[in-house]
């Protein structure tokens, strides 16, 4: 199965970004190298997700329909990142419940009456909200340099996560072995939505040749 | 004490010598610590306020206790999946009763409530610990504490969750007077409540890695209730 890897999320002064790079894994193959994970719901919330990428394109398109209906309904309401992120951890608890999990972790982000708003969802329920969020190997790598810059200012700016989630996905692609230099990002503000990408970081590889071999 | 988050109950794989089958489990440990004490016309209920899973830190601000009314705070610690399905449906069932009695859920009713909201999941059971801190219909404080399946009775304090068992015992010397001799059992005042309280959570963090980072504590009087955020050591 095609599965994708560490999504990232930071809240800044006045919105919020996600990220998440484009492979596409089959096992320890780097299979699909434009697969995007990230996705727009409207023009207050943003979704992404690692794990299975079958299940995530199945919560897309469910979701995607409901904006359709959503909108012919027409009565002015449209999901909100809260009430989204209410409704993925009910449908990703139940499948638990049932034994037949939609085997993702999801990054739920978003401008929630002016308030930037972040949540991960697990494939068994497990949710909650924080100022960054980190799904699968970026939890271990990049939430520490989030958590870091975030105690020492916690009003960034755009530009400055920007640089932040830069920072943190070259790392994970120094040491996520199942990672690519090759990423999108979702940014939030009060002016709406958009999905920007796809940005490669500057990696220095220098080092390298001075890591020893066995017999080196 | 489990030593190898990896080896607890409900883990999918375990670590070993021996090659293992992995296999999906519905359940994951979330660790975190509640405490309830009833007073004469209180009631404190305190839980700290990390989440945790193996090794690692989902957050360090989520509380785990639950305002279900203004006499009525729920501790509610274990599986977090299961915790915020079963307070939702606590949530739920506590409206429809307004809506339909007019009035709000005694503390005492909430608790019966809650006993077979749990073994109705007796096969399946909801991973979660939970103790309810109020006053009961008299006024006076009340601690009802339950098992994962809905077992409960009133207590007059109770700890729950991964540090309990270094709670527990400090509780039962200094609040039940168990095995202290020749001393005056003072009536247990709210401010000397909320000083153990800290105390004892400031000691179950230095040795649970699940307890730590704040605290959140609830105090309940006829008033209504007080919240103070308190920190704990963050290692």
């Amino acid at each position: 199965m095609v599965t994708g890897t560490s999504v990232l999320g930071v809240k800044f002064d006045g919105g919020i970004i996600l990220a998440a790079d484009m492979l596409g894994s089959y096992g320890s193959l780097a299979r699909f190298m434009h697969c995007p994970r990230l996705m727009k719901v409207n023009d207050s919330t943003v979704m992404g997700a690692g794990g299975d990428y079958a299940d995530f394109q199945y919560i897309k398109s469910v979701i995607e329909q409901r904006v359709i209906d959503e909108e012919c309904m027409n009565d002015g309401f449209q999901y909100t990142p809260k009430s989204l992120f209410s409704w993925l951890t009910r449908i990703m608890y139940n499948r638990r419940s049932r034994f037949n999990p939609l085997w993702n972790t999801i990054v739920v982000g978003g401008l929630q009456d002016g308030e930037p708003f972040l949540g991960y969802v697990d494939k068994i329920g497990t949710a909650f909200k924080a100022p960054s969020v980190c799904s699968g190997y970026g939890a271990y790598i990049a939430q520490p340099i989030l958590r870091n810059a975030l105690e020492k200012q916690p009003n960034l700016t755009e530009q400055q996560a920007k640089e932040l989630i830069d920072q943190c996905l070259t790392v994970l692609h120094y040491r996520d072995a199942r990672s690519l230099n090759k990423y999108q990002i979702a940014i939030v503000t009060k002016d709406g939505a958009r999905i920007e990408g796809p940005i490669s970081s500057a990696t220095n590889w220098d080092i390298a040749e001075r890591v020893g071999f066995f017999d080196e | 004490m489990q030593m190898d988050p990896g080896l607890h109950k409900g883990e999918g794989y375990q670590y070993g010598p021996n090659p293992k089958q992995h296999y999906f489990s519905p359940y994951s440990m979330n660790g975190g610590t509640v405490l309830a004490i009833a007073g004469e016309d209180f009631a404190v209920v305190a839980s700290d306020t990390r989440l945790s899973e193996g090794f690692s830190i989902h957050t360090r601000d989520s509380p785990k206790t639950y305002q279900l009314t203004n006499s009525t705070v729920l501790g509610c610690t274990g599986f977090h999946g299961d915790v915020l399905t079963v307070t939702k449906l606590l949530e739920a069932r506590l409206k429809m009763y307004k809506n339909e009695h007019n009035r709000q859920m005694s503390t005492s009713a909430i608790a019966a409530m809650l006993s077979t909201v749990l073994y109705y999941r007796r096969f399946f059971p909801y991973y979660v610990y939970n103790i309810i801190g109020g006053l009961d219909d008299e006024g006076k404080g009340a601690v009802y504490s339950f098992d994962p399946i809905g077992s409960y009775e009133r207590e007059a304090y109770r700890a729950g969750g991964t540090a309990s068992s270094m709670l527990q015992p400090l509780l039962d010397n200094q609040i039940g007077f168990k095995n202290q001799e020749g001393v005056t059992k003072v009536p247990l005042s709210k401010e000397k409540a909320v000083f153990l309280v800290k105390d004892v959570f400031i000691s179950a963090a230095e040795r649970d890695i699940y307890t730590g980072d704040n605290i959140m504590i609830h105090v309940t009087t006829k008033d209504g209730t007080e919240t103070e955020v308190f920190p704990l050591r963050r290692d």
